[in-house]
């Protein structure tokens, strides 16, 4: 009985890790080994496919642009969700709830319900394929959940401490940077590591808003040359674009595999 | 002793607000109102059409196919990934690592997960059919994506892969939680495994089996960016593979008919909202709480 369930559970296993251990093998072949035998490893590996992939085929730039987006709009949302959260947790004030449910209904529509009138509104304010346009869309888009899910968190936080700031003399300001938000750091870790990811990986509205190849996220670059090869493309130095995007996550995972599941199943019980 | 309250929300709301509705609930509204328009993108040419683009649509042949193939994730992802998932989730109970590589494909973007299953599919030098080959079952290889009968199958393979890590780890979490001495009790009571699963862990475990039937649903009215990134067309062959999202992004940034394209949105909008009411109300069950 025992063996049987660790059998099947190594085939799933399997299932998961051979599809990636195959691409990282392929980076290393040459295309006509590649062709040759998909299973057969390399007869020497050829690390240069990677330093092709990261110049010639603009990896390395893509991987930039999307530090660039993903910094810049990260930093925005979980400044602002944060700032938000916690005023409307922690304050009462006319229009209180009609803020947050209005925030909170953000969570029902589809992407695709806005994508038309989205790409209008961007277009007017001259954002189009600008990372300052990418970030503002991104964090617009990311408010909502990280809004509902630090809400809970500021809520529960107990008012003694917050009360003695204030009676110390600290501003609304003050006591919000320096007694909430650190004592809500598990939370922003957890809502961080989900926006983390989420953003990384975008790719619908990088797609529609974000069309000159010189300013490509990572998904859409690699997206690109997939799509676009023709007889004579460069199947080797595609492999090691693939294996280059999925190493960053990867070794991420590595080090804080706990943090990240806990971080991202957190949000769906909510 | 607090003052400066309103100052210090002000300073707070008002660039967060202003960027979420800008950017966010304004592109909502107005999609609900270019529905309705045969705007072409061009400002001083709208035209208020009443309900002509929805009835378009139902007689719009590749809206009708596209509509058809969700469906069939609709039935054919939830499920199967749930049911599996489930049987993965309660047998790494006590061996976590696995969890750990089940848990990983989660992390890559549909973007890399379309690229690497392309390749997996690529007829002549692809995983699939070397490994068949290795396995002696020549027989069985096909060119996977250029075939319209598999194309939607691969693809909905692909969503499955990619879905289930994610939920193998939520009910295992769930799972942690049921006390061990009910399941003894019941154990020592003379109920098999089975027995146990259904009657005692499934009932306490299923809040999360109802979220997952919900955010499964959604994924499954989507497809967009694996259909357009890993099949031939996109959409294709012979439109076999078409789904909502891609119809609408056409529709919009090819075609540029953009108030046809807003009615695609609000269509895909009411059937998310109408599926999601419907999940909530099959999946109800008496709750189920430990005292």
């Amino acid at each position: 009985m025992k063996t049987i369930r660790h059998t099947v559970l190594t085939l799933w296993a399997l299932v998961f890790t051979v599809p990636l251990l195959w691409a990282f093998m392929s980076s290393v072949k040459t295309d006509a080994e590649i062709f040759d035998s998909p299973w057969q490893p390399p007869a020497t590996p050829h690390f240069e496919n990677w330093s092709r992939a990261w110049e010639q085929a603009s990896i390395g730039r893509y991987l930039g642009n999307t530090v660039i987006v993903v910094g810049g709009s990260l930093t925005l949302t979980m400044l602002l969700g944060a700032l938000v959260a916690y005023c409307l947790a922690r304050y009462e004030f006319p229009g209180n709830r009609t803020i947050y449910y209005t925030l909170v209904a953000g969570m029902l529509f589809p992407v695709f319900l806005a994508l038309v009138p989205l790409f209008f509104v961007v277009k007017q304010l001259g954002m189009l394929n600008t990372y300052h346009g990418l970030i503002l869309v991104y964090t617009a888009y990311a408010l909502p959940f990280t809004v509902f899910f630090l809400h809970g968190f500021f809520r529960a936080l107990p008012g003694a401490v917050a009360e003695a700031a204030f009676i110390d003399g600290a501003s609304h300001a003050g006591v919000f940077w320096r007694v909430m938000l650190p004592m809500a750091r598990p939370g922003m870790v957890s809502i961080g590591i989900f926006n983390f990811l989420g953003l990384w990986n975008q790719y619908l509205l990088p797609k529609a808003l974000n069309t000159d190849p010189d300013d490509y996220v990572i998904t859409q670059g690699l997206a690109a040359l997939a799509t676009s090869r023709g007889a004579s493309s460069d199947w080797s130095g595609l492999f090691a674009g693939l294996v280059i995007a999925i190493l960053p996550v990867l070794i991420a995972y590595v080090f804080f595999q706990r943090q990240i599941r806990a971080g991202l199943t957190a949000g769906a019980v909510r | 002793m607090r003052h400066g309250k309103y100052r210090f929300l002000l300073g707070a709301l008002t660039l967060p607000l202003a960027l979420y509705g800008l950017l966010v609930l304004w592109p909502y509204l107005q999609a609900f109102y270019l529905a309705f328009t045969d705007w072409t993108g061009v400002t001083s040419e709208v035209n208020l059409i009443g309900i002509d683009n929805f009835t378009r649509m139902w007689s719009d042949p590749l809206f009708l196919a596209a509509l058809r193939h969700n469906g069939l994730m609709l039935l054919a992802v939830p499920l199967a990934v749930i049911v599996v998932a489930l049987g993965l989730a309660a047998g790494t109970r006590g061996t976590r690592v696995y969890r750990v590589v089940y848990f990983f494909p989660q992390l890559l973007s549909v973007a890399i997960i379309a690229v690497l299953w392309q390749f997996v599919y690529t007829p002549n030098s692809g995983l699939l059919n070397g490994l068949l080959t290795g396995l002696g079952l020549d027989s069985w290889r096909h060119s996977w994506l250029a075939e319209p009968d598999l194309a939607l199958w691969c693809v909905i393979a692909v969503l499955i892969w990619s879905a289930i890590g994610f939920y193998v780890v939520l009910f295992a979490a769930a799972m942690e939680s049921v006390p061990a001495d009910i399941m003894e009790a019941a154990a020592i009571d003379g109920a098999g495994e089975l027995t146990v699963f259904r009657r005692i862990t499934l009932p306490l475990i299923w809040d999360s089996v109802q979220v997952a039937w919900i955010y499964l649903g959604i994924l499954a009215l989507d497809g967009f960016a694996l259909v357009q990134i890993m099949t031939v067309g996109p959409g294709g062959p012979d439109n076999s593979t078409e789904v909502m999202g891609l119809t609408l992004y056409r529709t919009a940034f090819t075609y540029s008919k953009f108030g046809y394209a807003s009615a695609m949105g609000v269509a895909i909008f009411f059937l998310s909202l109408t599926l999601a009411v419907l999940m909530l109300k099959f999946t109800r069950r008496e709750k189920v709480e430990l005292a």
